[in-house]
């Protein structure tokens, strides 16, 4: 149980007062120094209470509201007037936030001298999000559609910003299942709060715990000190798991809790921390087929699958290749300021019958591909990436709206043979791929050596071999196709 | 081998973007050559700080808050970065000579009889 912190002994509980505060809150001494904070504010910094308590509130709060010497703390206690500033903060996710901050002073019954201050932190993202201009404004806050089945999505989607219940997004890569997610997430009541996103596909799974669920000092070897996890970043916002089914089972259990619990216990930790988050999950996989082969708790299966959105594959979006690729040329051509226009007969010929794999990524990546490489006003098929040409017939022959290949599409492509590689000399993954592939050859295998070689943090190595396909064994891809 | 502290009075600054003093160390087989040297920049800059990352051929940065936009910059261009270091820049650096700093340490002098 944390210990109660009163501003004067006997009467107020600030702990309590704070708790009740729809924004991040901390009470300074006179020296700046934090007293006490609510959850709210362990969120936005990334710092727990413990760490944070008696350290100078600039350094926990990174701010940029010209505090650096605690000016506007001091104009405060002088003036004795509540001060707004507009700002922002560097948080420990080492992400940029968008903050309001009213700093007001604390008098004590006795004097009229400010005995300290109340510094609530709004957050001000989703503000800015909507306020940017479309010239500047960033692409991936938008969705873009108008085939049936797209709009049969963007239909839904308000129903599911205006519930509480979890939701889970299936769909091929590259479909867009972040953006749906966050624009859940931001068009829901808990809009205002954070939105954290977590690849459960990218990290070992010890270090998934413990980034999920945070740690205490202690508990495993260089736990130096306490960290809080991402479900307690969350904490009355959304928590976004994206490859939930790469998640490994134990931690599906310790998820399961978390939704039927609302609290967890954090690695090594003996205290159960209270979170009120709303998960959204995400998987290219089918979870269903992961379920009945054992590789997907069935519990946790219906307990996610509450709300489910499919978001279709490209190439069963009659109409929307035309529009999207319009739409990154002239996204495109604003920001790189060129003067490309359109594409040529037979260069959209070929745009418009081919299979994307990728989806909206590996278009967007085309179009950006052309508009840099076009020297014109119109795209000519010259203009286009090269492993297009070559594998357009295969993919012509797949091309089916309901080519049985679509659900593996990704991890076919991805981990595709070192012949399709080669074939695609255009397209980076596959260069990576590759890249990765020798270095392991090198290394005789040694990742540690091989990360070393390439520059990576064996982390960064370990994510695309995932990413690649690599680390699975040849017999089990095969089996897949 | 030479590290860059980013500072702000005796601590290291809270945000690597509003810097515009750092601390210049350079070490050799482990222990301190020289005085380190301290640069004030004309302006608050993260371009010009990584510029000048690069001129100085810096191997290490000792940071408070890092966008990751300039982690990922520096960490490609192999630089080791300590990031999220709360204290005074002084023990900072010494506790990196001993080997000791990690992102996120919390120095003895950052409570308490803190004087900004």
């Amino acid at each position: 149980m944390m210990k109660k912190t009163y501003a004067v002994p006997g009467e107020v509980v600030l702990d309590d007062l704070l708790a009740g505060f729809p924004h991040a809150s901390a009470v300074l001494d006179e020296g700046f120094k934090i007293v006490t904070l609510n959850r709210l504010f362990e969120a936005l910094t990334g710092y727990g209470h413990d760490i944070a308590v008696g350290v100078y509130a600039d350094f926990i709060l990174r701010s940029n509201m010209g505090n650096s010497r605690g000016q506007i703390f001091q104009r405060v206690v002088e003036t004795g007037e509540t001060a707004t500033v507009e700002g922002d903060i560097i948080n420990r996710g080492r992400k940029r936030i968008p903050v309001r901050f009213t700093v007001s002073p604390l008098h004590t019954r006795r004097g009229s001298h400010a005995r300290g201050l109340l510094l609530v932190a709004e957050d001000i993202s989703a503000l800015h999000a909507t306020g940017q201009t479309t010239l500047y404004r960033d692409w991936s806050t938008d969705i873009i559609g108008h085939s049936p089945k797209m709009q049969a999505v963007f239909e839904i989607m308000p129903l599911m910003a205006r519930t509480d219940a979890s939701i889970l997004i299936t769909g091929e890569t590259g479909t867009g299942k972040d953006k749906i997610a966050e624009t859940i997430h931001r068009n829901s009541p808990r809009g205002k709060f954070q939105f954290i996103k977590i690849n459960c596909g990218a990290l070992p799974p010890d270090l998934l715990e413990s980034e999920l669920f945070g740690h205490v000092k202690g508990a495993f070897t260089g736990a130096v000190r306490d960290k809080l996890g991402m479900f307690k970043l969350a904490d009355r916002g959304t928590i976004f798991l994206t490859e939930i089914g790469d998640m490994p089972l134990p931690l599906q259990v310790k998820l399961l809790s978390i939704l039927d619990d609302r609290a967890f216990y954090p690695v090594g930790g003996e205290r159960k921390e209270k979170v009120d988050v709303r998960v959204i999950a995400a998987t290219h996989r089918s979870l269903r087929e992961q379920v009945e082969c054992g590789a997907f708790r069935e519990d946790l299966f219906y307990r996610l699958n509450v709300l489910q959105i499919h978001l279709p594959p490209l190439r069963e979006r009659e109409g929307d290749i035309r529009f999207l690729l319009d739409y990154f040329l002239k996204d495109y051509a604003t920001r790189l300021g060129k003067e490309v226009q359109s594409f040529s007969e037979t260069a959209l010929d070929l745009l418009l019958n081919y299979h994307y794999p990728g989806n909206i990524r590996e278009l967007r990546n085309i179009v950006e591909y052309c508009a840099n490489v076009c020297r014109e006003t119109k795209i000519e098929k010259d203009d286009l990436p090269r492993y297009l040409f070559e594998q357009g017939r295969d993919n012509h022959a797949t091309a089916g709206p309901l080519a049985p290949a679509g659900k593996e599409a990704r991890a076919d492509t991805r981990a595709g043979t070192s012949s399709e590689t080669k074939a695609s000399g255009d397209n980076w993954p596959a260069v990576e791929r590759e890249m990765i592939l020798q270095t392991l050859k090198t290394t005789r295998g040694n990742r540690s050596k091989a990360a070393e070689m390439l520059g990576w943090g064996r982390t960064t190595l370990w994510r695309k071999i995932v990413l690649y396909g690599l680390d699975e064994p040849a017999g089990s891809r095969g089996e897949k196709r | 081998m030479k590290i860059l502290i980013t500072a702000q009075g005796d601590f290291v600054a809270p945000r690597f973007d509003l810097t515009a003093e750092v601390v210049i160390a350079t070490v050799e087989s482990g222990v301190l050559a020289g005085k380190p040297r301290t640069i004030i920049m004309d302006r608050p800059s993260p371009e010009d700080l990584s510029n000048l990352i690069m001129e100085e051929g810096i191997s290490m940065v000792i940071c408070g808050g890092i966008e990751d936009r300039q982690y990922q910059f520096l960490t490609w261009k192999k630089i080791r970065v300590i990031d999220f270091v709360i204290g005074d820049h002084e023990s900072a650096l010494n506790r990196v000579l001993a080997g000791e700093l990690q992102s996120g340490d919390m120095l003895p002098l950052t409570r308490g009889d803190l004087s900004l």
